[in-house]
């Protein structure tokens, strides 16, 4: 699933529109299809419950992403992994405040 | 520009390239069950939503593009990072398709057929980051 979204990135065109393909829901649809078969549709459910809280964080994370690239001449690999630390702390902040 | 495939673009990513996202990948995905089976589905949940490929997705854009300048005799250091932030940008809008995934199978699972369920909320999500993308290149 992962492999299928990356290839289909690295074909469709124009670039702005391939990037959409960054977000897809591929890790999202092989997890909960284990977890549909091994737990039940109630426990992926709830899974799916907190994805909404890490896609939020992810929209900050690519918007930052986005921001730095294009205002620093730092790397892709070096913004893009140092910053996952925001997504940590964003997903785990609105956890926290959301869903403990 | 209308949105359109080039299958030619296969042959400028090598297998190593496409080994690393496929390793990465399954390897977020195996992380997420365990996290879930150990912590419970609310926290393990949040990896659903984890950036798994895009570093290294955003890496290759910007790699290729510096590339493709610097064969035609450019300095392409500057325009691999706009290209990355291009990636970006598009992988912002990509999130916003990404929530309604979450809140269609958060709020449908429980009571509709799981592979309709799945189905409908890719859908939402194609739908939503397609009209955001549009409302954006219009603006």
């Amino acid at each position: 699933m992962v492999s299928l979204f990356a290839t289909l990135a690295d074909v469709v065109k124009p670039k702005s529109f391939a990037g959409l393909l960054g977000a897809a829901p591929s890790v999202a649809l092989a997890s909960l299809g284990l977890a549909i078969l091994t737990q039940g549709r109630n426990y992926a459910a709830l899974e799916s419950r907190s994805m909404s809280i890490g896609a939020v964080a992810f929209f900050f994370y690519s918007s930052s992403c986005m921001r730095i690239l294009a205002k620093t001449r730092l790397g892709a690999t070096y913004v893009t992994v140092c910053i996952l630390v925001l997504w940590f702390s964003c997903s785990l902040g609105i956890w926290f405040l959301l869903l403990r | 520009m209308t949105v359109h495939l080039d299958f030619s673009a296969l042959t400028k990513t090598k297998r190593s390239e496409y080994a690393v996202r496929f390793l990465f990948g399954g390897a977020v995905t195996m992380i997420a069950g365990l996290l879930a089976e150990h912590f419970g589905p609310v926290l393990g949940g949040l990896f659903l939503a984890f950036p798994a490929i895009f570093p290294a997705s955003a890496t290759l854009v910007e790699k290729h593009e510096k590339q493709k300048k610097e064969k035609a005799g450019m300095n392409g250091v500057k325009r691999g990072r706009q290209a990355a932030a291009l990636d970006a940008r598009g992988a912002a809008m990509g999130c916003l398709g990404l929530i309604c995934f979450a809140i269609v199978v958060w709020k449908a699972l429980p009571v509709w057929n799981a592979l309709l369920v799945l189905a409908l909320a890719t859908a939402a999500w194609l739908g939503v980051a397609t009209v955001v993308w549009n409302i954006r290149r219009r603006c």
